[in-house]
């Protein structure tokens, strides 16, 4: 956790430069429950806590958790889609499957930019990931096996991400916040398109008709697991819904899904591969079969069909990749130098290339100012980690 | 030579008319690249028509402890803001 | 190929060839970028080609069919996309080299073709974005370190027998390609001089009179490329998907 709640120098705006959002140190044992005592006011009158708030360690230590193995989901959670990337079997699904996995990868970007927020780079959090420190979601050591996997995975496993994921818009930590309200709009066409690839399937012919339900048959149990162990068992939950990081327990949440997907799947013409599936009049919901826990333990402690493979593929980017952030950084450097010299005209000084698309063009606009806080203005929302706006227009 | 790419915040005008707003950051190497790198991860949906990118570590933030005499001043003046003054009901364009 | 020559009907197909196949072949990277912020920049510029040849092979539909029975039911020999866009990913330097001596083509030929081939018009300004993309990283690789300069050497190196076929004049466009060339020529002499790199000496053409991929002759990887891309498909022969 130290390593966690320590934001290093300058490693976010104004990071540094103010009290640490942590406990400042040397605060006196009064101070300290002061700042506790406005933490709690402010999140139980649903207000965000900001970057440069004060916050609890454990707070801190628990959003960055979640962030990361939120973030590394969707990155590692690109693998068994792109799978079938360039096997997708119309030019038009062909489209829409590299545009999904292009926003898995945003999403995943949108993420770590939140968790840097906390004061925990990207290059921490990956390293963790490839170390095997920190976890992604289990349901992406599942295989693919078929193009109906494509669909499944988008009504079943976006469908219960979504679920999760649309009362973390409310989430106390604004950030964290923001960037789902971001992601669940981008993510709204992702669950579509899995549930209108199936239909296709499903009211094809008979090969695909099968292919289909064979997808579902291997998809909905490990998306049920998505929600997490059963409510007793859950180690943080309870904390989480005090912080109101969490707003519905994994029970309530796992149960909703069941009650939206029951008469999705009839709609497809597909079953959902439960017997024990019944309306409950009392209780006005779904009943459901026993989930394996076994199953979903054993998948989490590494021995799922993929888990080695996923993390294999994410080192072997990673690692092959290195060199080029090496050019790019070492450019930059070199690029910075060659400013500072007396002698200007580098080599690549200006690096202008010879065209260059309209919407990119950098013709000198008058540098736009942003206005400055204006004591006799309306107060802005309370914008700690926003800065005042200064800068030159890019574009036209 | 740390391969680390430095944190860029990233603002984004959404339209014409519109000031721009802090949307994110990203990592880039170098300033060019971070448009670059905005402009696809913030844009491509086509939510923007103009892009700001600021080096995350030259931002200077007001911390919290400041905030509260950095902007009472406008608290105490209601009188700044439209909604302070009652209109007749049925008048409009005011 | 005068002016008054009205986009004949097949016109478009290699074009739309070279648009989809580089797409495919930019479409393997997901997953395996360098950074994140590439992989969204890589996906974009795939998702402009496979628009671009979806739009191309729709104005051959009552000469070839669907846009799909244009994708997946060809044999590699009636594909007429030119070598470079086959040529495997290799590494990231690969890649973008790839994608600047062909960007540095598509622009100017698309910007010629903009009176007379609608797609053109619209699509010139995406080219313009891959271009620039693959400028900004040709300097920063060719710049960066040793090691990227020498990987990024090696590409053009590699790529540049694939490039003399870029200007032969296909049928039915209305296409200037002398000056197409002599554009390509300065803009890339430009770049590589700018990441000190070098210009290759060594020839622009392969030697076989066969010809190459506007004619329908391919490289040993694409055949294995298009098997992966078109399986599904005509395994299920009259599917819809």
């Amino acid at each position: 956790m130290s390593s966690v709640t320590t934001p290093p120098l300058s490693r976010r705006a104004g990071e540094g430069k103010g009290p640490a959002g942590s406990a400042p140190g040397g605060a006196s044992p009064e101070e300290e429950a002061a700042l506790q005592a406005a933490f709690d006011a402010a999140v139980a009158a649903e207000e965000r806590i900001e970057p440069r708030d004060w916050m609890p360690d454990a707070y801190r230590a628990t959003l960055v958790r979640q962030i990361a193995q939120h973030a590394h989901s969707e990155i590692i959670g690109m693998q068994p889609e792109a799978n079938w990337i360039t096997r997708a079997p119309s030019l038009r699904r062909k489209a829409i499957l590299m545009a999904k996995v292009q926003d898995e990868a945003g999403h995943g970007l949108y993420l770590y930019g939140a968790a840097e927020t906390l004061g925990t780079g990207r290059e921490q959090l990956l390293d963790k990931l490839h170390a095997g420190r920190q976890k992604y979601s289990s349901i992406f050591n599942y295989p693919t096996l078929t193009w109906a996997d494509v669909g499944a995975i988008g009504w079943l496993v976006d469908g219960a991400a979504i679920t999760n994921q649309v009362p973390l818009c409310r989430c106390s930590y604004g950030p964290y916040a923001r960037a789902m309200v971001r992601i669940c709009k981008e993510e709204s066409f992702h669950q579509r398109q899995g549930y209108e690839l199936l239909l296709a399937l499903s009211r094809g012919t008979e090969a695909q008709h099968a292919m289909a339900q064979d997808a579902v048959d291997r998809w909905w149990w490990p998306s049920l697991m998505m929600f997490g162990p059963p409510d007793e068992e859950s180690a943080h939950s309870a904390r989480s819904m005090e912080w109101k990081i969490k707003r519905h327990s994994n029970d309530e949440l796992r149960q909703r899904f069941v009650d939206i997907c029951v008469p999705q799947a009839e709609a497809l013409g597909l079953t959902l591969p439960d017997p024990e599936l019944r309306w409950n009049e009392q209780r006005e919901h779904w009943d459901f079969g026993a989930i394996d826990w076994q199953e979903f333990r054993d998948v989490l402690a590494g021995n799922g069909p993929c888990n080695d493979q996923r993390l294999h593929r994410r080192r072997a980017a990673h690692e092959d990749g290195a060199w080029v952030r090496e050019a790019a950084a070492a450019h930059a450097a070199k690029q910075a130098a060659r400013r500072a010299a007396p002698h200007p005209a580098p080599p690549t000084a200006g690096t202008e290339p010879p065209t260059r698309p309209a919407e990119q063009s950098r013709q000198p606009h008058t540098p736009e100012h942003a206005p400055q806080p204006h004591p006799d203005e309306p107060a802005p929302q309370a914008r700690a980690d926003e800065p005042a706006q200064r800068g030159v227009e890019h574009s036209s | 030579m740390s391969a680390d790419w430095p944190l860029w915040e990233v603002f984004v005008r959404s339209r014409r008319g519109l000031s721009h707003t802090h949307a994110g950051s990203l990592h880039a190497p170098d300033a060019q690249m971070a448009l670059r790198n905005a402009r696809d991860l913030f844009t491509r949906r086509s939510e923007g028509v103009s892009l700001w990118v600021v080096p995350s570590g030259e931002i200077t933030a007001s911390s919290p402890d400041e905030k509260d005499p950095f902007f009472a001043p406008a608290a105490d003046k209601p009188y700044r803001h439209p909604t302070f003054y009652e209109v007749p009901e049925g008048v409009r364009n005011l | 190929m005068s002016a008054t020559t009205p986009p004949a009907t097949l016109a478009a197909l290699p074009l739309g060839d070279d648009a989809l196949i580089l797409s495919h072949r930019l479409g393997e990277w997901a997953g395996h970028a360098p950074v994140l912020e590439e992989e969204v920049a890589l996906a974009n510029i795939a998702l402009d080609l496979l628009g671009q040849a979806r739009a191309l092979y729709t104005e051959l539909a009552d000469v070839l069919g669907s846009e799909d029975e244009i994708a997946y039911l060809r044999e590699e020999r009636a594909f007429l996309n030119c070598q470079l866009v086959e040529q495997p990913n290799g590494d990231f330097a690969h890649t973008l080299v790839r994608q600047l001596f062909f960007s540095t083509y598509q622009q100017p030929l698309y910007a010629q073709l903009a009176t007379s081939l609608p797609l053109a018009a619209k699509a010139v300004r995406e080219v313009a974005y891959h271009r620039d993309h693959a400028e900004q990283w040709t300097l920063r690789l060719g710049d960066g370190t040793e090691e990227s300069h020498a990987r990024t050497q090696r590409s053009v190196d590699a790529l540049w027998r694939y490039t003399g076929e870029l200007f032969q004049p296909v049928e039915g466009l209305d296409v200037r390609w002398a000056d197409l060339e002599e554009e390509w020529d300065a803009g890339i002499r430009e770049v590589l001089g700018q990441a000190g790199l070098a210009v290759p000496d060594s020839p622009r053409h392969g030697a076989w009179s066969a010809g190459a991929g506007r004619q329908g002759v391919h490289t040993e990887p694409f055949g294995r490329m298009l098997a992966e891309m078109q399986h599904l498909h005509r395994s299920h022969p009259g599917a819809t998907w």
